[in-house]
């Protein structure tokens, strides 16, 4: 330890009192203090606490039983220009399918209202000539999808094909002549074998939670003890910018870990996304973004001074592009190469990677170290910046 | 009246200059949606381009080297690598090398050339299963060329039923066309809301909020003063990201701006009603921030941008009801792709209509009965 003689702090401000008690508890007591401070203004103001605890749980069950890229009972409308046998059979499969709503129409003008209006996505049209181009071997379905929805559109249309084809295969094993292929597909899915878009979604969700309650968590706490002049206060007390952060920081990410664990347990219990990898790997991933998120808000808030810009400022690079940047819904590899950079420095990226992994495939060390080491060295950084943001001077 | 307009106008004037005077506050409120509407139009799009494959090839034959070639040449798919053996797939999907492994056994060319069925084996990392589902999708459309071609040159019986194809109002089902105009709303309604939600809000902290009260404005004239800049300003970020989407993205535009103005200005009129709600409510700037995200976040999610409101169980979508969000979104899709009039979107307009009416009387009853 240093020798005791009057030291300055690093910006040579203003002399700091030589410490008096046994030197190597003075910080711990100074900033134990400061979290019991800072506890105890979370307390009395419920909306950190919301924040903290509520907000996450709240989150969690709206958005993964809301989020869902499953389709199921599409409105679809049949228009039946030829009631043979053969078409009935063929309309009665989409009528079985729990995939299709469907409306039998026996002609195009009513089906094309019901698409205008939006009352079905999508119209299959058999044409009057139906059975006998079929028994010629050159039968055609029409299929108009409502396209205002591409995504879905695309969905729709494997669906309608796959009921087709399960159609027409079963007319072949009926001993009808029908050529399929010559090369067909065997698909599998890895880690997902039943395209369950909740598996991908929900960890996905969590990293969205996590960097929202981290950033929020952090990015008022800083603007607001300077527009309330408290921080000029703390400027004289003995406290050192370290210890007023690492005051600020621990009790916030206490608070963010149980929104965590809060959030494991809901997918695990209430969604049964299967966690394949360990639980200590995702506790230490998880800690590791926090740290990040809760950096984040904490340089905000301490570089801006002032709680409504960095509210807006906050809004603006931790939700969004944690939404739409960090592979959580769109795939990053086909995004064009400026904008794909830009997800490189976006921390939610790894985490959306780690948690992906550690959710579906397991602890695998090749994604989970990189990765990791990537938002640890984030971490550092942030918390340096904002150390060196945050200095005993006046404004 | 003329003098309620006077001081309407004055608040008004006094808003926008407090917003706008901060260079960093004025900055926030322009920039950032224009530089989100050109990032995230590249960024928020189903639509691969660019999907990196690795290949076991028993067979080895040209056969199986004419199917590598589709779709290789299809442009989306890249191949990274030519596996040996079975033990290399797994370490190229776990390590995310490679979203798809194409596997073809060993008498791929022989029982293609005497007219036996093959099946082409396909592993896809699930770990997205949407970008798994639409990648193994474009697989399956290359194969069906690779049959069709090979069914010509060998004079094959072609498959006795087709599905025939048509998407109405986006031809090639490109996500971008449906995802740039739902972004007007949806970047325009978080910093309007927010900044609705703000502004009373601060004014209370700061405690000036008392000093209005005490002047001879009414508090349905206070509230206009409030709502009007929002608004305003909302509808200057819409313009600019309907500038990007038009001179950048060049999204096609079937509809009229006229009936798309309408649109925004009875969404914009909700979600600054449900701002200064808010702000109503909160008591610290703060929790106005809190409450408004709180309402943001389910509001983007759940409003049929992302994923289809029909995906969503029935419970929760008597929620999306009073989202003006799906509404907004819903109005700028139609107009823009199906070229939809107001009376076609009168369905989207009064619950618009009506989330505003109802946000904005009860705001104004909240200022009224509260003081503190």
């Amino acid at each position: 330890m240093m020798p005791i003689t009057p030291q300055t702090s690093p910006n040579g401000m203003m002399p700091v009192i030589p410490q008096t008690s046994p030197i190597g508890r003075a910080p711990v007591k100074r900033i134990w203090a400061l979290v019991r401070k800072e506890a105890y203004q979370m307390v009395r103001d419920p909306s950190s606490i919301a924040i903290g605890v509520v907000l996450p749980v709240l989150l969690i069950l709206l958005f993964g039983y809301g989020l869902s890229l499953d389709v199921w009972h599409v409105p679809v409308a049949i228009v039946l220009e030829d009631p043979s046998p053969d078409t009935r059979e063929l309309a009665a499969r989409f009528q079985l399918s729990p995939y299709f709503d469907v409306q039998l129409l026996p002609a195009m003008p009513l089906a094309r209202e019901l698409m205008l209006a939006r009352k079905v996505d999508a119209i299959v049209r058999i044409r009057p000539d139906f059975a006998r181009h079929l028994s010629h071997g050159d039968a055609e379905v029409q299929l108009l999808i409502h396209g205002t929805d591409a995504n879905h559109a695309r969905i729709v249309q494997s669906y309608v094909q796959g009921a087709v084809g399960q159609w027409a295969a079963q007319r072949a094993a009926e001993g009808h002549e029908v050529a399929t292929g010559p090369v067909s597909l065997r698909e599998r899915l890895w880690f997902n074998e039943t395209y369950e878009s909740r598996y991908f979604l929900v960890p996905g969700l969590i990293v969205l939670i996590m960097t929202l309650i981290g950033a929020f968590l952090t990015a008022m706490v800083m603007a607001r003890e300077w527009e309330r002049g408290t921080l000029e206060a703390l400027f004289v007390t003995p406290v050192r910018v370290d210890e007023i952060l690492l005051g600020k920081t621990i009790p916030y990410f206490a608070m963010g870990m149980v929104g965590l664990v809060l959030c494991v347990l809901a997918s695990k219990f209430l969604f049964h996304v299967p966690l394949r990898g360990s639980v200590w790997v995702l506790a230490g991933v998880s800690a590791l973004y926090l740290l990040v998120a809760l950096g984040i808000g904490l340089l905000i808030s301490a570089a801006l001074k002032s709680q409504f810009v960095a509210s807006q400022v906050t809004l603006l690079v931790t939700f969004m592009p944690a939404f739409m940047l960090s592979g959580f819904l769109f795939d990053l590899r086909s995004m064009p190469a400026p904008v794909r950079l830009i997800t490189y420095v976006l921390p939610a990226r790894y985490y959306v990677a780690l948690l992906q992994t550690v959710f579906l495939a397991g602890d695998l060390w090749s994604v989970v170290l990189p990765n990791a080491a990537v938002l640890a060295g984030m971490a550092a950084v942030l918390l340096l910046l904002t150390r060196g943001v945050t200095r005993k001077k006046l404004a | 009246m003329f003098d309620a307009f006077l001081r309407i106008l004055a608040l008004t004037l006094k808003e926008l200059l407090a917003v706008l005077k901060e260079p960093r506050s004025r900055n926030s409120l322009l920039i950032p949606p224009m530089l989100q509407c050109l990032i995230f139009g590249y960024a928020a799009t189903y639509d691969l381009n660019d999907v990196p494959y690795a290949v076991l090839d028993h067979d080895r034959s040209a056969a199986s080297h004419d199917l590598l070639a589709h779709l290789d040449g299809s442009g989306v798919f890249r191949r990274i690598a030519n596996l040996n053996r079975a033990a290399d797939i797994k370490t190229a999907i776990d390590e995310r090398r490679a979203l798809l492994i194409i596997q073809i056994d060993q008498d791929f060319e022989r029982r293609l050339l005497s007219g036996l069925p093959v099946a082409v084996q396909m592993i896809a990392d699930g770990r997205n299963s949407n970008t798994a589902g639409t990648a193994m999708g474009y697989v399956g459309a290359i194969v069906e060329a690779f049959n069709a071609d090979w069914r010509a040159v060998h004079a094959q019986a072609s498959p006795p039923i087709r599905v025939a194809v048509r998407a109405w109002y986006n031809p090639n089902l490109e996500t971008r066309w449906n995802m740039i105009p739902g972004l007007i709303g949806t970047l325009t309604m978080m910093q309007t809301l927010l900044l609705a939600a703000m502004s009373v809000a601060r004014e209370r902290e700061q405690g000036t909020f008392d000093q209005l009260l005490v002047t001879p404005f009414r508090p349905v004239e206070i509230m206009a003063g409030k709502a009007l800049p929002a608004m305003l300003i909302g509808m200057v970020q819409a313009t600019t990201i309907l500038l990007v989407a038009q001179l950048w993205f060049h999204i096609p535009f079937a509809g009229s701006f006229v009936t798309l103005y309408a649109g925004l200005s009875v969404f914009l009129l909700a979600a600054v009603g449900i701002g200064l709600l808010v702000s109503s409510v909160a008591a610290t700037m703060q929790q106005a921030m809190l409450f408004s995200f709180v309402l943001v976040m389910p509001f983007t999610l759940l409003a049929g941008l992302t994923t289809p409101i029909s995906s969503i169980p029935r419970a929760l979508q008597y929620f999306t009801l009073v989202n003006p969000l799906r509404y907004a979104i819903d109005i700028t899709q139609r107009v823009y792709l199906e070229g939809a009039g107001l009376s076609r979107l009168l369905p989207d307009l009064w619950p618009l209509a009506v989330l505003a009416a109802v946000s904005l009387a009860a705001a104004a009853w909240m200022f009224r009965h509260r003081l503190t």
